[in-house]
């Protein structure tokens, strides 16, 4: 199973955890999962008709998805995927 | 008989070339001249020395000339004070294997009375080379480093949680110029993280807080208070007038617009941002690298974007943060190391993992891509815009 990193404004959708481990062949397979397993996520990440996002960026092992095959881009098991949609904060 | 002074001089022409001021001089001065080494001690140095010369004193002649040099081809002239140390340098350097070694006959002194041009180092007063010792001892920024910063200007975005560690540090280390736009004042709650302001100064505006803070730290710092918001009618000639802009603010709006306004004015970004136990942070080169719009083509909604002011924020991750801010504004200004461009870096201090993400230029970036219309917008309400209404993002 490939390790999905959850960003700060995802973890309470997933119980509180940093990172979880989803199964899938595909990042629209492992999204597809992680969503079904976390409903709160699919929520904040997916659009309506259940597509990602503009403001979410998905990385596969450190490269941009999008720049890859997007959410056909394969995935292997030991494969490390990170969520992140941008952080506003400076702490003013 | 151990040979004199007189022998090693006498010893050292025969294979070194004497030249005449009057004879290498236009060469010099056109630019098209030898590499000039000249061997005397600092404080000769800084009295002054030929154009273009490198200061290299004869003690470290040995140590040093090879990283000055680009080969033992290369033509080199020695200069010193009266063309004796010189010889005997270059006879030193000839032993060494440079094949192309000459000496300046007369020295510095012959030089000058010839009325040939005469180049004044800029250098650190006493002072200064005593408070900048440990940059100065660095190889990467050295003497000329330490001016080079000293000329420098960095303008902070926010006196907060990053500007704070940033100014701080950046102050230390003799940035000339410290810009600090902030229109809010102290809290008390700032203080948990916001290391420039003290107790004493809650409800003074930050930027003067800071400014304060700062010249207890580094009087030779200039800083200049903007106690206003940064938009889209002012943004340019801010940045029109540093040379770095470190980006601490706490909301999107201002995020993108110091994103485009630095495109336009081709200025550096330097990028934090922070949650709770995490940061990121890169650094925008514009044109050069991926800019912010690259990264992230539009900004999450209210509900997944909170402020630190709603979600919290370990306080000691602004230090990290910031500070990582200050070494990246510190490496473009003196152009040295690799910074973080084309890659975010991201900081999970629960974990204390450094992760690195790789950043690209998108080709068809609506900032800085080839077909980009690139202009200040209403940031306020794109902002508000594109997380109710996805295609906006789209027409952007
Ligand atoms: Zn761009």
């Amino acid at each position: 199973m490939s390790t999905v990193k959850i960003p700060p404004v995802l973890r309470q959708s997933v119980g509180g955890e940093r990172e979880v481990d989803v199964s899938g062949a595909t990042v629209e397979e492992v999204l597809a999962n992680l969503c079904d397993a976390h409903p709160a996520v699919g929520a904040q990440i997916l659009t309506a008709d259940g597509s990602l996002h503009a403001f979410v960026n998905v990385y596969v092992n450190g490269e941009d998805a999008r720049l890859l095959q997007w959410t056909d881009t394969p995935v292997g098991e030991t494969d490390t995927l990170v969520i992140l949609p941008a952080m506003a904060g400076g702490a003013q | 008989m151990s040979p004199s002074y007189q022998d090693l001089l006498a010893a050292a022409r025969e294979v070194i070339p004497e030249v005449e001021p009057s004879d290498i001089a236009p060469r010099v001065e056109a630019g098209e001249g030898p590499l000039i080494i000249d061997v005397r001690e600092t404080a000769e140095w800084d009295q002054g020395h030929l154009p273009g010369a490198v200061h290299i004193p004869r003690g470290f002649l040995e140590s040093r000339v090879s990283g000055a040099t680009s080969g033992t081809e290369q033509e080199l002239l020695i200069s010193c004070a009266s063309g004796q140390r010189s010889l005997l340098a270059a006879k030193t350097l000839a032993d060494m294997g440079y094949t192309n070694v000459t000496s300046l006959a007369g020295g510095f002194a012959r030089w000058k009375q010839n009325n040939h041009p005469v180049e004044m180092p800029r250098i650190l007063s006493a002072a200064q080379r005593s408070r900048y010792s440990r940059h100065v001892l660095i190889p990467e920024v050295g003497e000329e480093g330490q001016l080079t910063l000293l000329d420098s200007k960095a303008l902070l975005i926010g006196a907060g949680g990053l500007g704070s560690p940033a100014a701080y540090y950046l102050a230390a280390a003799g940035v000339g110029t410290i810009g600090l736009v902030d229109d809010d004042v102290v809290d008390e709650s700032n203080l948990q993280r916001q290391i420039i302001h003290t107790t004493d100064r809650v409800g003074v505006n930050k930027g003067e807080s800071a400014k304060e803070a700062i010249r207890a730290l580094n009087p030779e710092v200039q800083v200049n208070v903007h106690p206003f918001r940064v938009n889209r009618d002012n943004v340019l000639d801010l940045l029109g007038e540093y040379d770095v802009v470190v980006d601490g603010a706490d909301n999107f709006p201002t995020r993108y617009l110091l994103a485009d306004a630095s495109l336009m004015t081709r200025t550096p970004l330097v990028h934090a941002s922070i949650l709770r136990f995490e940061g990121h942070a890169s650094v925008f080169t514009p044109y050069d690298g991926p800019c912010y719009r690259c990264l992230f083509p539009e900004p999450p909604p209210p509900d997944l974007a909170p402020s630190c002011g709603e979600a919290g924020v370990l306080g000691v991750l602004c230090g990290v943060m910031g500070n990582v801010q200050a070494t990246e504004a510190i490496k473009v200004l003196l152009g040295i190391g690799d910074t973080l461009a084309g890659r975010l870096l991201i900081y999970d201090a629960l974990g204390m993992t450094f992760t690195e993400l790789t950043v690209r230029r998108d080709p068809d970036c609506p900032s800085c891509g080839p077909n980009a219309d690139l202009q200040l917008r209403d940031y306020e309400a794109w902002c508000a815009g594109v997380g109710r209404h996805d295609q906006v993002g789209a027409t952007a």
